[in-house]
């Protein structure tokens, strides 16, 4: 029953056995599957050290910046295996923001909105790049905010709009699927609000998995919620159901706060 | 009950009985060294500045900047008649600015590169080794750099003393100054900056040519300027390669004058006296402005 709620719409990504190791022996996740869902956001949860950021971060690869990483099993982004596509595609495809705001602190916001293209030196017309800034801007409710000063360094702005700005930055390059890491563990509780509000606007567009520590922010937004222990995905299901109903001791455990 | 009664108003002095006063003045009498000290150190910097305007500033004039050194003749004359002596030190300018822009091109790429590596590679066997030998040529004499150099390139390549082998002495005691201060400008830029511009797709090399250099541009830049300050005033390693020249020269196989080495020629030459100051007020200006722009720089640092 809990499989019907689950993929109520095609699946855009789908992990396949994956096992990572950072060291010979010691697997950060251990034979983890899953399907997510094209057009919602899956949140994964999880206490300290679970793996829930390693399993995140094999999505686009970025995992294998660590030394001795391991990785087996495959991740398909609609029927591609990620492993046998370039990093530097696969990353175009799948954008993400990092738990801390990280602009580009040499640029001005418009550079910095669209870095990736500069980066990589994508040569985009003059009207088709502002078009980008803004609606990229517009996609995370900043524009209003910044749209006189957009020449100012991305570094000026208040925590809460240089993460916005950072997800505007993933946004540029249309992906589909944005993966986020905590991104809201270092801000205050408004721009926490605004960014949630913008995550499921969002959706309809993208498909979003958010790495959280906070329950009530999967609770509040996510669609699906994934439940990691150690390593394993313990439990899978629509938010709804393992909130009221969780199936594993400790799942329930987790959620009602008698560990993590 | 009475007895409560007296001990309700608590003074500080209840609290700590005896020992403040003798704190307050312990804590007195080391600010007092403290800041005593300071201001002798810092005392020398003006004393020696002051020395030097006094005694240098009537010799700075248009002359002093476009004209070359007079003869000891001339000089000995003009003295005598209570006169300025004529002539300035255009040799020498040109040929500090020309070692030293020769010397930045050979260390600057070098340097910056050998930096990039050695923040890249911080843990292996052989980046620990050139950061070993980094510390090395940093202590060495620069007489003994001088030596080398000249064995070298004024023996073998120049077949005479030149601008090359001077800059090329320059140019080794620059190198050590803007790797450490590349590769420690680099490990000031947090990871998640290189993470975000991986995030975006971006090639390694590139996330080196557009996210590491640029971001830690003031920290480089900053090391390059105090590097070049530094070897400014070099004179040991100059005599043995460049020697001095009377004349401005810009064929960098021939010698080439330097301010260093017009003052030391200058000190040894008793109608010449007066220059020394004018020439060294020259220098000191030059480096002191060197070191208050790579500070302004240095602060500019931003993230």
């Amino acid at each position: 029953m809990n499989e019907n709620n689950i993929n109520t719409q095609p699946a855009i990504l789908s992990i396949e056995n994956l096992s990572i190791a950072y060291d010979k022996d010691k697997l950060a996740v251990k034979n983890v599957s899953a399907t997510i869902e094209k057009n919602s956001i899956t949140a994964i949860m999880g206490p300290s050290g679970c793996g829930k950021t390693t399993l995140l971060r094999a999505i686009n690869r970025m995992h294998e910046l660590y030394p001795n990483i391991s990785t087996t099993g495959i991740i398909k982004l609609s029927n591609d295996n990620i492993y046998e596509m370039s990093t530097i595609k696969l990353r175009r495809k799948i954008g993400m923001v990092f738990q801390r705001p990280n602009p580009f602190p040499t640029l001005s916001i418009y550079d910095n909105v669209v870095a990736g293209y500069k980066m990589n030196d994508i040569h985009l017309k003059r009207l088709e790049r502002d078009e980008i800034v803004e609606t990229s801007l517009r996609d995370v409710t900043l524009w209003d905010e910044v749209k006189d000063s957009l020449h100012k360094k991305g570094t000026f702005l208040s925590g809460g709009q240089q993460q916005r700005l950072c997800i505007a930055r993933a946004l540029a390059f249309k992906p589909d699927v944005i993966l986020l890491d905590e991104p809201t563990s270092a801000l205050d509780p408004v721009a926490t609000a605004k960014i949630e509000d913008l995550l499921v606007d969002l959706k309809k567009q993208y498909t979003i998995v958010l790495v959280t520590h906070n329950m009530s922010q999967a609770a509040r937004i996510s669609d699906n919620s994934m439940f990691m222990y150690m390593g394993e995905l313990i439990e899978y299901e629509d938010t709804k159901t393992m909130f009221t109903n969780p199936k594993d001791k400790r799942t329930e455990g987790y959620l009602t706060g008698k560990f993590g | 009950m009475g007895i409560v009664n007296k001990h309700t108003k608590i003074n500080r002095a209840d609290i700590y009985p005896d020992h403040f006063g003798r704190r307050k003045f312990k804590n007195n009498l080391f600010l007092g060294t403290v800041i005593f000290f300071s201001l002798i150190t810092i005392s020398f910097v003006f004393l020696i500045i002051g020395t030097l305007v006094v005694k240098g500033y009537h010799q700075i004039n248009w002359a002093f900047f476009t004209q070359t050194p007079p003869d000891t003749f001339t000089a000995m004359m003009a003295k005598s008649s209570g006169q300025l002596i004529p002539g300035g030190i255009i040799n020498g300018i040109t040929g500090t600015l020309y070692l030293v822009a020769i010397a930045s091109l050979i260390a600057i790429p070098f340097g910056i590169l050998i930096g990039i590596y050695l923040y890249e590679n911080s843990s292996k066997r052989y980046a620990s080794f050139i950061r070993d030998i980094t510390d090395v040529l940093q202590g060495v004499p620069s007489i003994v750099v001088g030596l080398i150099v000249y064995l070298w390139v004024v023996v073998h390549i120049t077949r005479g003393y030149s601008v090359l082998a001077g800059s090329t002495a320059l140019a080794i005691m620059m190198l050590p100054l803007i790797i450490r201060s590349t590769e420690e400008a680099m490990k000031m830029i947090p990871d998640t900056l290189k993470e975000a511009a991986i995030a975006l797709g971006t090639p390694y090399y590139k996330v080196v040519l557009r996210v590491l250099i640029p971001t830690s541009f003031s920290g480089i830049m900053t090391g390059i300027l105090l590097a070049i300050s530094r070897i400014m005033g070099e004179t040991a390693p100059l005599m043995l390669t460049t020697l001095g020249n009377p004349a401005i020269n810009w064929n960098i196989t021939k010698p080439v004058s330097a301010v260093p080495l017009l003052i030391w020629q200058f000190y040894n030459d008793p109608n010449m006296v007066d220059l020394i100051w004018s020439s060294t007020l020259f220098l000191m200006g030059f480096v002191l402005i060197l070191n208050l722009l790579a500070k302004w720089i240095a602060a500019k640092r931003n993230f």
